[in-house]
């Protein structure tokens, strides 16, 4: 591994934007699940009592029942678009009761209880697929809002006024943010979005998933990262929008990665597994991987806990001067985890010299970890992102520096909420990998590894869907967002994402407000 | 430099086919047949196959109820939609609200492979919880060193002393020490086993939990009543239990064993006495259960010279009845600063039962100022308890628990607990803890749930200006 500072380079521009392979907009474009059946709430049964008059298929406006041209029967219900119950109370076109046969039957679908968790219950998961497919909210009678966890984001709700001060159309409304505030020198950079796309490394999800994501961030001009395994060459035409991580192990960093880039991110920690290391079994060490990351095939690669070369803030300090050595232009992130004293990490990083301090909560992450550490080690991002906001302000620097939070943040609601609790901008990861179709069975790490070959670099498993599939599953999941969170501005009369950052009083509590 | 303490682990299969979290079910009246890719034969994890030698063959207990991974992939790609899955609903059934089916799960696995489960896409339960899910342990990051111990790199200890401890070493004019050095015990992990308080007993069961025990080189905490011969071998590492009228009947067991503990009476003093003066080298536990005043309790033992104290809560970690029970890590943060304000802490070893149900229990257990903590149900669970309570109702154990045979038992309640140790290793090392005596009463490295819900939320948004000011 060399990744000593060879000679000083000139000062070295930042790269510029280039071409992606395919023109893919911002435009959102019917994406539909590449599975034969997608997955809904419902499950709409037809028997063989159908005489296939079309009744049904006229009905609905969701496009649950389809009767081709010419054929003798109509086809088997798309019943994910089915909206259930709800149709029933409130719609004059319940086809249950239309059909002159009585040949259709509605029950919820039994599958439904068995994906999905308190934190993403199932719906907000069907809510997630929703907005992929179609780029925006098309099913309402989902409540893609609130998990089901009794803590944290679901417990907070927007508090809108009776009336906004201001009356905004959406073109007034400007969802970017800043990432460099420290006002001295380095690249201006502006993301069209509150957010950007979380670290996930080459050899733990397959390149399509990866080009997804850093192709969604060039759509919306903003950022995705390669997270700790080095920059993969299918990723070339992404610099403009790729962050490099620079994590424990150092693997698969080399002076040219950094400077490449416009971001470098330290990955000190990570919400996943807090005060844990990664661990990349020996399987998964492709010949392909190890060559990137400059390793030995089929060896388990450890990424040791901490960096064994800082134990300070001056040795931090030492690692942000030696990225700027190489790269002058670059931003640099600091990611760190939640402890007891994450403030006073936080302000460390800023003396240190970072222009982001980014705070991974417990709850999140995307990679395998042990439980244990999910659940317990390290405090959830809801306390976390108020407590460092209130002690940067307090110290003075809160305008200096660019505080992102992740783990656990995962729509639209909860972006708002991380933002009005006093985060600048937020990460996302399981919401794109959502949108992919994960279905947070866990299993990334077993066996070949990702069933839905999401999360897996086996040459069958992995192709099971192709790059363009997936920007344009992001790119929608983006779009959607953009929206809602677009509306939740106006409700609110607020113009800009800082408008709306630290604003305690736009969020109520449920427990302690009323 | 003494050998490193390792557990060694080994796969065990079940005896029985466990319970499963998922259920895949076939609508065969829908299946066309004819598939030449049937969905089923692209199962990525072989469960079919594995099910249809299973059924042909009758060999081993696979079963696709208790394998199947959930990637849902049959149930979206079969062209007839022929294949749905749902949850098992025996699976409802295992446990209890405390014992949850989810952890019943876990244990088994742990048991079965002896590994730390280990799953991607985040954190999936609820936000908090009573009980242990009301905490959360720290880490150390840039500025605190962290220890990196989990696969052995960088040593952690998980060594814990039993036993009374002297305050202050006086020495006499010849350089001996002029107090007496009561004994001490050092366990290698920071558990004792104890007997669970159901189970379908049985000599063959109690010599499954010995046999690890010895093997642990830890302690078996159980009724000297249920002591048989079969467990002579291990007579080191079992604890007779005693009342104090029964000591002289259990004379030869008191004897020969390194531990003793005595169900707390009246007469203490005397029993404990009683039992030195059979055995001098024992260290003696008194075994009591957990009260409000359970603070002020400890320190009267302590002050009487008391060497181990072991408090028991009810098996959800509960202390006394009625609506709002308290729960056993605060009755012993209680216990501990009590001490600790009275300067007698380190005088004694805490023991904790009940409620223990995971390892990171046991972590949140230490850190709220318990040495050691007792653990019977997990054990229980590790050789396939179902939870189901049979034993208790006087019906038949679905799971056979006393047939269990005490080797493969015994092996996969040292895979349980060797996956624990390494959890624990794993806290450790995260709050850059090198060994898990420091661990106890350290609730500064610890967050609780009522002070981070204060401090944030109730300050920021409470509506009550008074309140407010003062947070
Ligand atoms: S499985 Fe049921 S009957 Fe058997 S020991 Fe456990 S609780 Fe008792």
């Amino acid at each position: 591994m060399s990744i000593a500072v060879k000679k000083k380079k000139k000062s070295k521009t930042a790269p510029a934007p280039k071409q992606a392979a395919q023109e893919i907009t911002r435009e959102p474009q019917h994406t539909p699940s590449r599975f034969r059946h997608a997955i809904g709430k419902y499950r709409v049964l037809r028997s063989d009592a159908c005489i296939g008059c079309g009744k049904c298929a006229e009905l609905c406006p969701h496009g649950v029942h389809v009767k081709y041209e010419g054929a003798q029967k109509t086809s088997r219900p798309k019943d994910y678009l089915c909206r259930g119950f709800h149709c029933k109370q409130n719609c004059d076109y319940y086809c249950i009761d239309k059909c002159p046969v009585g040949a259709l039957t509605l029950r919820i679908n039994p599958v439904v209880e068995t994906i999905g968790d308190p934190r993403w219950t199932p719906e907000m998961i069907l809510s997630t697929w929703d907005m992929a497919e179609h780029g925006r909210v098309t099913n309402d009678t989902l409540n893609g809002e609130l998990g089901d966890t009794d803590g944290g984001f679901d417990k907070l709700r927007l508090n809108f006024p009776k009336k906004p001060k201001k009356k905004l159309k959406p073109k007034d409304i400007d969802t970017s943010i800043v990432l460099n505030r420290r006002g001295e020198g380095g690249t201006q950079i502006k993301i069209d979005v509150p957010w950007y796309g979380g670290g996930m490394s080459y050899g733990s999800v397959s390149p399509a998933t990866m080009v997804g994501k850093a192709h969604a961030a060039q759509i919306w001009n903003t950022f995705s990262c390669t997270g700790e395994g080095g920059f993969p060459p299918h990723l070339d035409p992404y610099d403009y929008n790729m962050i490099t991580q620079v994590a424990t192990g150092l693997f698969g960093v080399r002076e040219e990665t950094i400077q490449r880039v416009r971001i470098v991110e330290f990955r000190y920690a990570q919400g996943a597994k807090p005060g844990l290391g990664g661990h990349l079994l020996g399987d998964k060490n492709t010949p392909a991987v190890a060559k990137m990351r400059e390793a030995v095939a089929g060896m388990s690669l450890f990424s040791p806990f901490p960096f064994h070369s800082v134990y300070s803030i001056e040795d931090h300090k030492k690692h942000v001067d030696w990225i700027l050595a190489m790269n002058p232009a670059a931003l640099v992130s600091a990611k760190v985890s939640t402890p007891t004293d994450v403030d006073m990490v936080a302000v460390g990083s800023y003396y240190a010299g970072a222009h982001i301090v980014h705070i991974d909560g417990s709850y999140g992450g995307t990679g395998a970890a042990p439980d244990i550490a999910k659940k317990n080690i390290a405090m959830p991002i809801e306390y976390a992102i108020p407590k460092v906001h209130e002690f940067l302000t307090n110290e003075g620097i809160r305008d200096k520096i660019t505080l992102i939070a992740s783990g656990g943040i995962r729509n639209a609601y909860d972006i708002v909420k991380a933002i009005c609790l006093g985060a600048d901008g937020v990460v996302v990861g399981t919401g794109e990998l959502v949108a992919l179709e994960c279905i947070r069975c866990g299993n990334c790490e077993s066996g070949r590894g990702c069933a839905r070959g999401i999360a897996s670099t086996d040459p069958e498993l992995s192709n099971m869907y192709d790059e363009n599939w997936s920007t344009r599953r992001i790119s929608n999941l983006y779009n959607g967002w953009r929206e809602q969170i677009i509306e939740i501005m106006i409700r609110y009369g607020v113009k800009t994402i800082p408008e709306m950052r630290g604003r305690y009083d736009l969020l109520r509590h449920v427990d302690y407000s009323d | 430099m003494p050998k490193k303490y390792h557990i060694n682990t080994e796969h065990i299969p079940p005896r029985f086919t466990p319970v499963g979290k998922f259920g895949i079910v076939d609508f065969n009246e829908d299946c066309a047949g004819a598939c030449h890719h049937c969905v089923k034969k692209e199962c990525i994890y072989e469960i079919y196959k594995k099910e249809g030698i299973f059924t042909r063959e009758m060999e081993g207990p696979v079963h696709y109820l208790y394998s199947c991974m959930n990637c849902l992939r049959c149930v979206q790609n079969c062209t007839r939609a022929a294949i749905t899955r749902v949850v098992n609903p025996e699976f409802r059934w295992l446990g209890d609200d405390y014992w949850k089916p989810d952890i019943i799960l876990t244990l088994w696995y742990q048991s079965e492979t002896g590994k730390i489960p280990v799953s991607g896409a985040g954190y999936r339960g609820k936000f908090s919880g009573p009980g242990f899910d009301s905490m959360w342990t720290d880490m150390s990051e840039i500025v605190r060193p962290t220890r990196d111990g989990i696969h052995g790199r960088e040593y952690i200890s998980t060594s814990v002393d039993v036993g009374r401890k002297v305050p202050i070493l006086a020495f006499d004019d010849k350089r001996r020490t002029a107090v007496d050095i009561p004994p001490l015990m050092e366990l290698p992990v920071p558990f004792v086993l104890s007997k669970p308080p159901f189970g379908d007993y049985s000599p063959k069961m109690y010599e499954a939990f010995a046999r690890a025990a010895a093997v642990l080189e830890t302690q078996f905490v159980l009724d000297a009543a249920d002591i048989t011969k079969n467990l002579a071998k291990y007579k080191k590492h079992i604890a007779p239990l005693v009342r104090g009228a029964e000591i002289s009947k259990y004379k030869k067991l008191i004897r020969s064993a390194a531990f003793v503990e005595l169900i707390y009476d009246g007469k203490m003093a005397a029993n404990i006495k009683a039992i030195k003066k059979i055995n001098t080298n024992a260290v003696v536990s008194v075994k009591i259960p957990l009260d409000v005043n359970s603070h002020r309790t400890a320190e009267k033992l302590t002050d009487a010279g008391v060497e181990v104290i072991h408090f028991t809560a009810d098996m959800h970690g509960n202390i006394g009845k009625g609506e709002h029970p308290e729960f056993i890590k605060d009755n012993f943060r209680r216990i501990h600063t009590h001490l600790v304000d009275r300067g007698i802490r380190d005088c004694v070893t805490l023991i904790a039962e009940g409620g223990i149900a995971l390892p990171e229990h046991m972590a949140k257990m230490i850190i709220c100022g318990a040495d050691v903590v007792a653990l019977g149900i997990p054990f229980l669970v590790a050789i396939e308890c179902r939870m189901c309570m049979n034993c208790t109702r006087g019906r038949a154990c679905p799971v056979d628990i006393s047939g269990v045979p005490p080797e493969s038992g015994s092996k996969r309640i040292l895979n349980l607990a060797a996956a624990w140790r390494n959890q624990l290793l794993e806290v450790l090392g995260a709050m850059g803890i090198r060994e898990v005596r420091r661990l106890r009463g350290e609730f500064g490295r610890a967050m609780f749930y009522e002070d981070l819900e204060r401090d944030t939320f109730r300050k920021i948004f409470s509506k009550d200006k008074k309140e407010k000011a003062k947070l």
